[in-house]
């Protein structure tokens, strides 16, 4: 049954884009504010289950030519990276370190590697709850 | 001022749930429900806003997104709610004199 969801689709339209910047908000601000990697990979997945209510799978994967699988795979990688990357420095593992840099456009910004690791967090808590979904959604 | 938005809020609210209550059907319950509480939430929310802003020169924008967010959202979601109600065959309340949607529905189920 062909339906007219034109209310719900051009509202996702808007609000996709405030629950997306939301969750990179929430994933930068976790060093000092409640937020994190966590949370914040769970509501942008959120924002893709709703594209995915108000679209079908197939258009949202048009969309997003993303396999999540590997998505989960590339954070793993991060997070054992980052870790890894401390014993180059003869320190102990998941040692991290941080600085004030400064960047051109930035200004005097501190950068900590933690946010790496957290990066990778982000990416495994996507990649795990989009194949989840996609996958209880495809099976008929 | 913050705390006055605040009480108007939880009012609005309470009328909100005094509305599920007692009204007849699921549309007339569905409008009080999204109608009022929207506008509660709304109020609780820039009253919050207010009190940290005044009080302790807290600017949140957080609750700005918040009142943004629920004005575009509760509407839709109550329209969707109406809507499923509606093509799952609930029926009207019964003193209802008019159902313009009716041959809308017809034509759609025979497709």
């Amino acid at each position: 049954m062909k339906s007219n969801d034109i209310i719900l689709q051009t509202i996702t339209k808007v609000t996709l884009f405030v629950i997306i910047l939301f969750s990179i908000h929430l994933f930068f601000a976790g060093h000092y504010y409640p937020g994190g990697g966590f949370i914040g990979g769970l509501m942008t997945s959120g924002a893709i289950v709703l594209l995915l209510l108000a679209y079908d799978l197939k258009t949202v994967a048009k969309i997003l030519p993303v396999d999540f699988k590997i998505v989960a795979a590339v954070g793993l990688l991060f997070a054992v990276g980052t870790g890894a990357g401390s014993l180059l420095f003869n320190v102990p593992f998941l040692t991290h370190a941080f600085g004030d840099m400064n960047i051109p456009l930035l200004g005097e910004t501190s950068l900590h590697t933690a946010t790496l690791f957290d990066l990778g967090v982000y990416l495994v808590v996507i990649g795990v709850t989009m194949t989840i979904i996609q996958t209880i959604g495809e099976s008929e | 001022m913050a705390g006055s938005l605040i009480v108007i809020g939880v009012f609005l609210s309470l009328i909100a749930t005094f509305g599920v209550i007692r009204l007849p059907d699921v549309y007339t319950r569905n409008h009080a429900a999204s109608k009022s509480a929207t506008l509660g939430v709304m109020s609780v929310l820039l009253g919050t806003f207010l009190y940290f802003f005044l009080t302790e020169g807290h600017f949140n924008s957080r609750l700005i997104l918040g009142i943004g967010f629920v004005f575009l959202t509760s509407p839709v979601a109550g329209h969707l709610l109406s809507r499923a109600a509606y093509y799952s065959g609930v029926k009207l309340w019964d003193k209802s004199v008019q159902d313009d949607l009716k041959e809308q529905k017809k034509k759609f189920s025979k497709r």
